[in-house]
């Protein structure tokens, strides 16, 4: 079927395209070249009038894995005030926080995204994190796959191997996961706080092993690129949520030595130690050092006000912690020799001063780094704040009267400490576009999303134009999913089910023998029974996986 | 006559997957790393494998018509059993979202021991290899482990190798109360939140210790996972209103079925063939592993095959983190409870 987007404003940043107005021609689920037969359209959308982009991708969502069943299972309380009834087409379940998978793909289509990206897929739990996301409709996933403080690596490290054998080992794990990219959560300290440390620093040696964090991410981010990722190495730094982590982080950027590296949820990496309560803004410092390092990527991370549940890898942190816990319930968990877990609800409050501090910092580091192609909009959902919230997270972008209005009503004590109000910027929908599509997709690595560009395919998104950004961004007209129309109105008209995105980096086989003694003497499940097949991610009829080139790959 | 290796297995919860099994026909043979659990669960003989409308022999095509006919008709049928994998556990969730069902885990008043101390403290745990390679002081708290898990001492705690200690065989193990052998119960009443309190405690007076709930075979960890995702609860849930609502009391299988308040059964059970569903007047339908037998026929008998024996699938093991890959050992031509659930389904 050939269909016809007539005469909308275009914002395809990855084309140049910033606001003309175009026709788009989509067939077989991919964009076209305009029919030169001149054969009739099927079907054709009059988008005079409104705002077209390719859909918008989360490079940063905990939507898989077992930290978030544990979240959901913890606050049922949470899913009693906002069930999501069946219709004619869709599932029923229940939302907010951590909502069930069926009602986030809704969700998320119904925002106009058309990718999700799970970001701490523990290698051991990786096929629990498929599982979720092949139960979650319409969008397209993937996932960064968790190292750092897996013994293995540790145990590697310690004995001095060679970079080569590390990123066997790194491509290996990416193949038995079925992962996009690698990260690293609170680098060994996962580690750590098994030996009973209970902090790390970046130069601090863990206890049993002769490393140091340092070591860790410029071993992991030299792997990730010497066998081809596309995507950085994704680092959730060492201290998350300490005042002064300012300094860690600063560190960590001049650490990597100038390969690239993506911060993800900086906000929660930004605090200085100054004023009457020890707590204070290091957006500036952090955006000035994002904006000298182009090899550095970051997402945000942003809080907003409300009740939400933090979900993490980085126990060590998420414990000490626990005391915000609200309500006051927590979980946390030691994993198979591979990673751990902490799950803490938590209750952004906008007259509390850190929680208020906190919101304008993430503000702070959006409008202060300058290129709009290396940060990303996140709340690192559910962590920040529920993904529902991203319409309002816009606004707060793009409106300044809007921005300041609500820095009126935070703690006052937090609007002394932050200078948000004397910055003007205003993101454009052009930029909105870039943060959301364009660079998201070029630094997944994903080679035909993102764009408008003919032969990709057709995820677009069609909003009305409206001064009123959240409202806008809340409830588009259309969302195509590989030239399917989905929502409609803001609503889901069609279920179809996205494609998993993965890379395939070579290694050399030889790393199995070490591994399978490994497995055999340490681990609990056979070499064999560990890895990932494909039919695992596609015998069911609905998933598919599609892999990415690496660098360097045509 | 052929003999694979490596073989996971879903019936005892604590993810053994080394088992050896030769395979004649359709008789499994366990040649190693049997146990007094996985044994004869594998080895059972098929028995009866057709089935039937109230104890009459019938196609599948006229059982499955029967049990949407069944299903069409109820203002509140209850699922119990919900043992099956993961896709099994899916496709009954997608039934019952359907129908208004309620879903309810055959072990769920055991699990709720465990689920309200979660729910109202949370807790910290661990998993089996953390328990192999680092535990040096095992405190088992009112369970008998050997009959829950024959293997469990040898797997993960007199083993071989542990990363981090030196003697495996040095480590304490501490038990504390009277051991009920052969029961699946994990934990005396009342005692699963204190010790979730002792454990946080231990770890913020400056040591580590993680807590092990054990409990979970025959697919509970599975059905309460798959639950978690797809409706954001544990596996007692009801769709009668239109979404899933959850209620760790009031939708007991026996419970509503004592109370008159369930009017259609769906009981799945794909891996003891003795674990039939409750007596009821009410009409059943059986989904179950191919051999069951029953003293009241069921208004539907549908046998079905075993995931990790008759096709493959995914299982979760007792600590709830890792799933296994189960892999088909046999063509025995029986069924998954997911294509006959996704059949009643499509015959709604």
């Amino acid at each position: 079927m050939l269909i016809k987007l007539t005469g909308g404003r275009v914002y395809d940043p990855a084309s140049g395209i910033d606001g003309q107005q175009l026709d788009i021609y989509v067939e077989n689920g991919r964009i076209v070249a305009p029919p030169s037969d001149g054969r009739p359209v099927d079907q054709e959308y009059d988008l005079r009038g409104k705002v077209v982009m390719s859909g918008a991708i989360d490079m940063h969502t905990h939507i898989g894995g077992g930290k978030g069943n544990i979240a959901r299972t913890l606050l049922p309380e949470d899913h009693r005030m906002d069930p999501v009834a069946r219709t004619s087409v869709t599932r029923s379940g229940n939302g907010h926080a951590m909502p069930s998978s069926f009602i986030a793909g809704y969700r998320y289509a119904e925002m106009g995204y058309t990718a999700c990206f799970e970001p701490a897929v523990l290698p051991i739990n990786a096929r629990q994190a498929h599982m979720e996301m092949g139960d979650t409709p319409i969008v397209d996933k993937g996932g960064y796959v968790m190292l750092g403080s897996d013994d293995f690596l540790l145990r590697m490290l310690t004995a001095q191997k060679d970079q080569k054998a590390i990123n066997d080992y790194v491509a290996w794990t990416l193949n038995a996961a079925k992962g996009i990219g690698i990260k690293v959560v609170n680098a060994g300290g996962i580690n750590a706080f098994k030996f009973n440390q209970r902090k790390l620093d970046l130069d601090e040696k863990n206890s049993h092993y002769d490393v140091t964090p340092r070591q860790i991410l410029q071993t992991l981010a030299k792997a990730v690129q010497e066998i081809g990722v596309k995507h950085p190495l994704h680092v959730h730094g060492c201290n998350l949520g300490v005042p002064g982590n300012v300094d860690t982080t600063l560190d960590t950027i001049q650490g990597v030595e100038g390969l690239p590296m993506h911060l993800t949820h900086i906000q929660f990496h930004s605090y200085g130690t100054e004023g009457d309560f020890k707590f204070s803004s290091g957006a500036a410092q952090i955006a000035e050092a994002i904006n000298k390092n182009p090899n550095i990527s970051a997402d945000v991370g942003q809080i907003l006000f409300g009740q939400t549940v933090t979900a993490s890898g980085d126990n060590m942190r998420q414990h000490a912690n626990h005391r915000f816990a609200n309500p006051n319930k927590w979980v946390c968990m030691d994993i198979e020799c591979d990673a751990g877990c902490g799950v803490v609800p938590f209750k952004y409050k906008d007259q509390n001063f850190v929680n208020a501090l906190q919101w304008a910092i993430g503000l702070e580091i959006f409008l202060l780094v300058e290129d709009p192609w290396r940060i990303f909009l996140t709340t690192d959902h559910p962590n920040g704040a529920p993904f529902t919230s991203y319409p309002h997270l816009i606004r707060l972008l793009m409106d300044k009267s809007f921005r300041n209005d609500m820095l009126a009503t935070i703690h006052p004590e937090a609007q002394k400490m932050t200078t948000l109000a004397s910055i003007d910027r205003e993101y454009t929908l052009n930029e909105i576009a870039i943060m959301t599509r364009a660079g998201a997709a070029r630094i997944i690595g994903l080679q035909d999303r993102g764009a408008l560009a003919e032969g990709n395919w057709a995820d677009i998104t069609v909003y009305t134009e409206n001064a009123d950004r959240q409202t806008m961004f809340s409830k588009p007209d259309y969302v195509f999913k590989d030239g399917e129309l989905v929502v409609r109105d803001g609503e889901v008209v069609k279920v179809t089910w996205g494609t998993t995105h993965i890379v395939k980096p070579d290694y050399d086989l030889s790393i199995e023998r070490d591994l399978q003694h490994y497995f055999d003497r340490y681990l609990t499940m056979k070499l064999g029974n560990f890895k990932i097949s494909d039919d695992e991610i596609t015998e069911d009829g609905r998933g598919s996986l599609s892999v990415h080139p690496l660098r360097g790959v045509a | 006559m052929t003999e694979i290796t490596e073989i996971p297995s879903p019936f005892c919860g604590i993810g053994t997957d080394d088992l050896s099994i030769q395979i004649d026909g359709t008789q499994l043979t366990v040649t190693s790393n049997g146990c007094a659990v996985n044994t004869p669960a594998f080895e059972q003989a098929i028995g009866d494998s057709l089935p039937s409308i109230n104890g009459q022999t019938a196609t599948l095509e006229q059982a499955v018509a029967k049990a949407a006919e069944i299903l069409r008709n109820t203002q509140q049928p209850v699922f119990g059993g919900c043992a099956s994998d993961v896709n099994g556990m899916r496709a009954l969730l997608a039934l019952a979202d359907k129908t208004g069902a309620v879903v309810d885990n055959q072990n769920f008043n055991i699990t709720r021991r465990n689920l309200l101390a979660m729910q109202d403290s949370g807790w910290m745990n661990c998993t089996l290899a953390e328990i192999k390679n680092r535990c040096d002081l095992l405190l088992i708290v009112g369970t008998d482990v050997e009959g829950f898990a024959p293997r469990f001492f040898e797997r993960y705690l007199w083993t071989e190798h542990a990363m981090f200690l030196d003697k495996p065989g040095d480590r304490e193990v501490i038990y504390l109360g009277k051991a009920p052998s052969g029961s699946a119960s994990t934990r005396p009443d009342g005692k699963v939140q204190s010790i979730c309190s002792l454990v946080k405690d231990i770890n913020l007076q400056g040591n580590r210790c993680s807590g092990f709930p054990l409990g979970g075979k025959e697919g509970d960890q599975t059905a309460n996972q798959v639950c978690g995702w797809t409706t954001g609860y544990p596996a007692r849930v009801n769709y009668a209103r239109g979404f899933p609502e959850y209620d760790p009391f009031l939708y007991d299988t026996q419970t509503l079925l004592n109370n008159g308040e369930a009017d259609a059964l769906l009981w799945l059970q794909s891996f003891n063939q003795n674990s039939r569903p409750p007596h009821t007047q009410v009409p059943s339908i059986v989904l179950g592993r191919a051999g069951m037998q029953f003293d009241q026929a069921p208004a539907v008998y549908i046998p079905i095959g075993t995931p990790g024996i008759d096709h493959a699938g995914h299982a979760y093991r007792l600590d709830n983190v890792v799933a296994i890959r189960l892999k088909k050992l046999r063509d025995a031509g029986l069924p998954s409870s997911a294509d006959v659930l996704s059949a009643i389904e499509h015959a709604l």
